[in-house]
């Protein structure tokens, strides 16, 4: 299979990719970061593009870690994430989730830009970086646009981007304490999430979560913020979860009730069915994978040793 | 539709051709170029018998652009011998890692990035890694079989390789031992 013909343009910096864009105003123009979306799509999903700007700007391609909030690049790769000491201290869940994309190669090549981008109902990444708060940070020929994520996501393939527009980054801010974990459901055929969990859950309690366990004592929840992909047509943050958890200890019973929660802001009739599952078995999947999230979130802010 | 003269260096040949801007990297590699070790299997990105190493990291030349591989330095599953087997396809052979061998290609290239960055893979770190490659066959048991034996040897290659008292040298690979009688 070969995609249709096209023109093809390097871009080697944001300014280069903005003018293409804008000269391009009038075609229909794909932005290539890793390719691997896109490329697939242009093979097998009938994607024709008039012209594909390829965007080789290296200042994309930095992990910028500070001390409240990381920058991302668009141009970071997953296996970059996955594996950078930097993403994996400050911004973990975001290494856990990028960690669970596709395969190795895949990785190697696809990146956090193209995901957010493509924003495929499936995706992990926008499941992670919805939990984490973060925002999307847009250039266009005016300077910079910031949208919270909670706002980029608007359908199937559909987001805030408007014509015009480049996805540079991301910027997620640091956890304060507490735990997190994204648990995914891994489709057979595609490698995308049936259903992917990502959960931010900060405690407090007096102290911090070890000392609090050893005195006996448990932390409550003080905030949450949890995430799910591939149950409808865009990922999607869980605000009955969320308030469910807000108050109680982090522990088995408060979990299962707070996983009880999880259709109650999903319309049944937006979920998503293929052959591998029903929209009804999409159902259970939710709320399995949000109760393991937060046992796996629950485990970490009691101070056992992460797994990502 | 637009050309591109691109220049890449394939098995450590420097290559100049002009590409179709939607060119994949298998079929300059296959139809262009003569380079008939990555295979076309699903051609969705999803089964790895086209994976090569480009600057290092296993890829899947059906879903990267030629064009985009320009000023790439990419290796073959066949450029990896040099004078006979390298200890990777050695240990497939040795193992029975294949059966109709079509996806041993990809699977090389991907076990040499893995033991690149992680010389003692668990056997659960090695399916992992070879996740991206789908044999047909079924001959997974083997081919984690034969990951695990290359990684032995290499290690073992090393560390009669290294002067005692020299340790943590991360680059320095020993010569593989050289199979009796290959050519």
């Amino acid at each position: 299979m070969f995609p249709a013909e096209f023109d093809y343009e390097r871009a080697e910096s944001v300014s280069e990719a903005l003018e293409a864009l804008e000269r391009y105003a009038d075609a229909d123009v794909e932005i290539l970061a890793g390719g691997h979306s896109l490329v697939p799509a242009m093979k097998t999903e009938g994607r024709e593009p008039d012209v594909v700007v390829d965007l080789d700007v290296p200042a994309l391609d930095a992990v910028n870690a500070l001390d409240d909030r990381t920058v991302l690049g668009a141009l970071t790769t997953y296996a970059t994430i996955a594996d950078s000491g930097a993403v994996r201290s400050t911004v973990p869940l975001v290494a856990e989730a990028a960690s669970e994309v596709g395969d190795l190669q895949i990785r190697n090549r696809g990146t956090i830009g193209g995901n957010l981008a493509a924003a495929h109902p499936g995706a992990d990444l926008p499941a992670a970086v919805l939990a984490s708060d973060a925002t999307i940070l847009l250039r266009n020929r005016d300077g910079k646009r910031e949208v919270p994520a909670t706002d980029f996501f608007r359908g199937d393939g559909e987001t805030a981007v408007e014509p015009g527009e480049l996805l540079a980054g991301v910027r997620v801010p640091h956890a304060d304490g507490g735990g997190f974990a994204y648990a995914k459901k891994t489709h057979p055929a595609t490698g995308y999430a049936m259903v992917g969990v990502a959960a931010v859950v900060e405690t407090d309690g007096g102290g911090d979560g070890d000392a609090d366990r050893d005195a006996g004592g448990e932390g409550t929840v003080s905030s949450a913020r949890v995430a799910a992909t591939g149950a409808v047509d865009r990922a999607v943050r869980l605000p009955s979860v969320e308030d469910a958890l807000v108050g109680d200890p982090l522990d088995s019973a408060p979990i299962d009730a707070a996983a009880s929660e999880a259709r109650a802001d999903i319309d049944p009739e937006r979920l998503r069915a293929d052959a591998s599952a029903s929209a009804e078995f999409r159902g259970e999947l939710l709320e399995a994978y949000v109760a393991r999230a937060l046992e796996t979130a629950a485990d970490r802010a009691a101070g056992d040793t992460p797994t990502a | 539709m637009s050309t591109h003269d691109i220049s890449l260096t394939v098995d450590g040949t420097t290559e100049e051709l002009t590409v179709e801007s939607r060119t994949l990297l298998v079929h300059a590699l296959r139809d262009e170029l003569g380079y008939t070790a990555p295979n076309v299997g699903c051609e969705s990105g999803k089964c790895g018998a086209c994976t090569v190493e480009m600057d290092g990291d296993a890829v899947k030349s059906c879903t990267v652009l030629a064009v985009q591989a320009d000023d790439s330095d990419v290796t073959t599953a066949a450029g990896l011998a040099e004078g006979g087997l390298d200890p990777v396809q050695r240990a497939f052979h040795d193992e029975h890692g294949l059966q109709c061998g079509y996806c041993t290609p990809g699977m090389l290239a991907t076990t040499h990035q893995l033991l690149d960055e992680n010389p003692d893979p668990t056997r659960a770190e090695i399916r992992t890694a070879l996740k991206g490659n789908v044999c047909r066959c079924t001959g997974y048991g083997n081919v984690v079989d034969a990951v695990e034996t290359a990684a032995e040897r290499l290690s073992d290659a090393e560390s009669s390789a290294e002067p005692a008292g020299s340790e943590g040298e991360r680059d320095q690979r020993a010569e593989p031992p050289r199979p009796e009688g290959e050519d």
